[in-house]
């Protein structure tokens, strides 16, 4: 069991109302906008349950879009989301939507960047203000970004595990969970690595120059 | 020095034998688990306060309506009648309940708070140390020291219970905020770990088997006004706690009935908004309205 702070009782510091509804879409946006990459300027946000119920009253939706802008959950400029996103050129919308049997407060995450490509990131928000990832791409992912987080897309081949790990533990950086996930044998695969200590730029340079099988790296800490 | 505690039975022999109040005991076990120093982790709980205090003005003084509108501007009322007339339960008790509306209408407007333990329930800490400290003239120090104290009961609460409505109903959500405003209450006034414990227990007591039944869904109505009564709560059990009062049941115990009697309230009355108050007929009026808004 987790090991509370005095912090996760007299915290955390967030914009109201709700810590699943408002902090913890923050936090999915948040986490969605760093895999989406740069330049994001449409998104689209099909939200189920509870979160397709009652995103209004709960401000979902300005959390949302203020997590694609990058706001943590206690800015207050969250309130004011939609018209930042909008003077930005950010276009936005909202889909009530059935995703079949998922967490109640669950969005799906539709990003489209400059030059067109689009990703796709599914999460939930499970109770004070903790998230989980759960899809990327329509691959099945899981985790929470509660630690410092690496997110790698590669090519699914043999040898890219250990190249990454290798470089982890020549920078004596601690995982502290490591998965897998993949589509099929040889295609596109995440890896997601959970470590103790944040990584710094210059790993995942390092990480990203290995090799070609590394398509993609982010790194995500999202509380 | 062991600072690891898992209820209030082991805390309170920690306070015995160390000769410490909990909220010394619980900085040191900050200070063991996370790799911050001392001074940065009262300086954190420094900051927390701040923004509690500044909540709590917003709403006394600033205009603050819900997204929904269904809430906001009470606790200005409030503000106006104490500051001008007499009032039937005193001066420092209607500050207390208005700086408690203050912050959950701040919270229903997206404005910043500080989640105590929850976004639901944090108006009644803030409420409570803020107008004792106010009125006693006591520095921001002690009342951060106080909101350590309030923490070790919270993670009590959590560890052993549940702090969500959604699990446990209001007497586990504003109950907790009660029962750790209580205990902090007490410490800061100079009671003992026993005393602060006492309280808690009785602050729950007080309220077991509050359902769990928000209009809409939203954090709103009853909402606000359980975190009015939740002040109150523990504004009585602290005094009754300094007086010597003794809770029957011990604090362990009384949780342990709270989390049993959470378990056994139906899913209606579990923030589902299908019960209670949002069963009825204006609670289904509004949903609807609500909803309908586009
Ligand atoms: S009624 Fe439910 S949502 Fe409202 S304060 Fe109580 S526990 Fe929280």
């Amino acid at each position: 069991m987790k090991n509370f702070s005095a912090f996760d009782i007299i915290g955390p510091r967030m914009i109201g109302p709700s810590s699943s509804h408002t902090a913890g879409a923050a936090r999915l946006g948040r986490v969605a906008a760093k895999i989406g990459g740069d330049d994001i300027q449409n998104v689209v946000f099909l939200l189920h349950g509870s979160f397709a119920q009652t995103y209004r009253g709960h401000g979902t939706d300005r959390a949302l879009v203020a997590g694609i802008l990058g706001m943590e959950p206690n800015d207050e400029n969250l309130r004011m989301s939609m018209e930042i996103a909008s003077e930005k050129g950010l276009n936005f919308e909202f889909i009530k939507t059935d995703l079949g049997d998922e967490h109640p407060n669950t969005v799906k995450i539709i990003m489209t960047n400059k030059v067109g490509e689009k990703t796709e990131v599914t999460g939930s928000s499970i109770g004070g203000g903790s998230i989980k990832i759960t899809q990327i791409n329509g691959l099945v992912v899981e985790f929470t970004g509660e630690y410092p987080t690496l997110v790698v897309r590669q090519i699914d081949q043999p040898g890219v595990i250990a190249k990454v790990t290798k470089i982890l533990n020549e920078f004596e950086i601690n995982v502290a969970f490591m998965r897998v996930f993949r589509h099929s044998k040889g295609q596109d695969a995440f890896m997601i690595i959970e470590t103790d200590t944040v990584v710094s730029k210059e790993v995942i340079c390092k990480i990203k120059d290995s090799g070609k099988e590394i398509i993609h790296i982010y790194s995500i800490k999202s509380i | 020095m062991l600072t690891e505690f898992s209820n209030g039975v082991e805390l309170s022999k920690i306070c015995n034998e160390s000769n410490k109040k909990i909220w010394e005991i619980m900085i040191e076990r900050e200070v063991e688990n996370s790799q911050l120093d001392r001074e940065a982790i009262l300086n954190y709980m420094k900051e927390n306060l701040n923004i509690m205090k500044n909540s709590i003005k917003k709403g006394l003084y600033e205009d603050v309506k819900s997204v929904s509108g269904l809430v906001g501007g009470d606790a200005k009322l409030i503000r106006e009648r104490y500051e001008n007339e007499k009032t039937v339960s005193g001066k420092r008790m209607n500050k207390a309940v208005a700086s408690a509306v203050a912050v959950l209408e701040v919270n229903a407007s997206m404005g910043q708070i500080v989640a105590a333990p929850t976004a639901g329930s944090s108006g009644i800490l803030p409420a409570a140390l803020v107008t004792v400290g106010e009125d006693f003239h006591i520095s921001d120090d002690q009342l951060s020291k106080a909101l350590f104290t309030a923490s070790a009961i919270g993670y009590i609460i959590t560890k052993n219970a549940t702090v969500a409505g959604a699990e446990g109903g209001c007497q586990a959500e504003t109950g907790a905020a009660a029962a750790m405003a209580a205990s902090a209450l007490v410490e800061l006034l100079g009671g003992s770990p026993e005393q602060a414990l006492d309280a808690a227990a009785m602050t729950i007591k007080n309220i077991l088997g509050l359902v769990c039944d928000p209009l809409a869904g939203l954090v709103e109505v009853p909402c606000v006004k359980r975190n009015a009564i939740g002040v109150a709560n523990a504004f009585i059990c602290s005094d009754m706690a300094l007086a010597g009062v003794k809770s029957v049941i011990p604090f362990d115990e009384v949780v342990e009935a709270m989390y049993k009697v959470g378990k056994s309230l139906p899913c209606e009355l579990r923030e589902t908004a299908l019960g209670g108050l949002a069963a009825t007929p204006t609670g289904i009026r509004i949903k609807k309205q609500i909803f309908s808004k586009k």
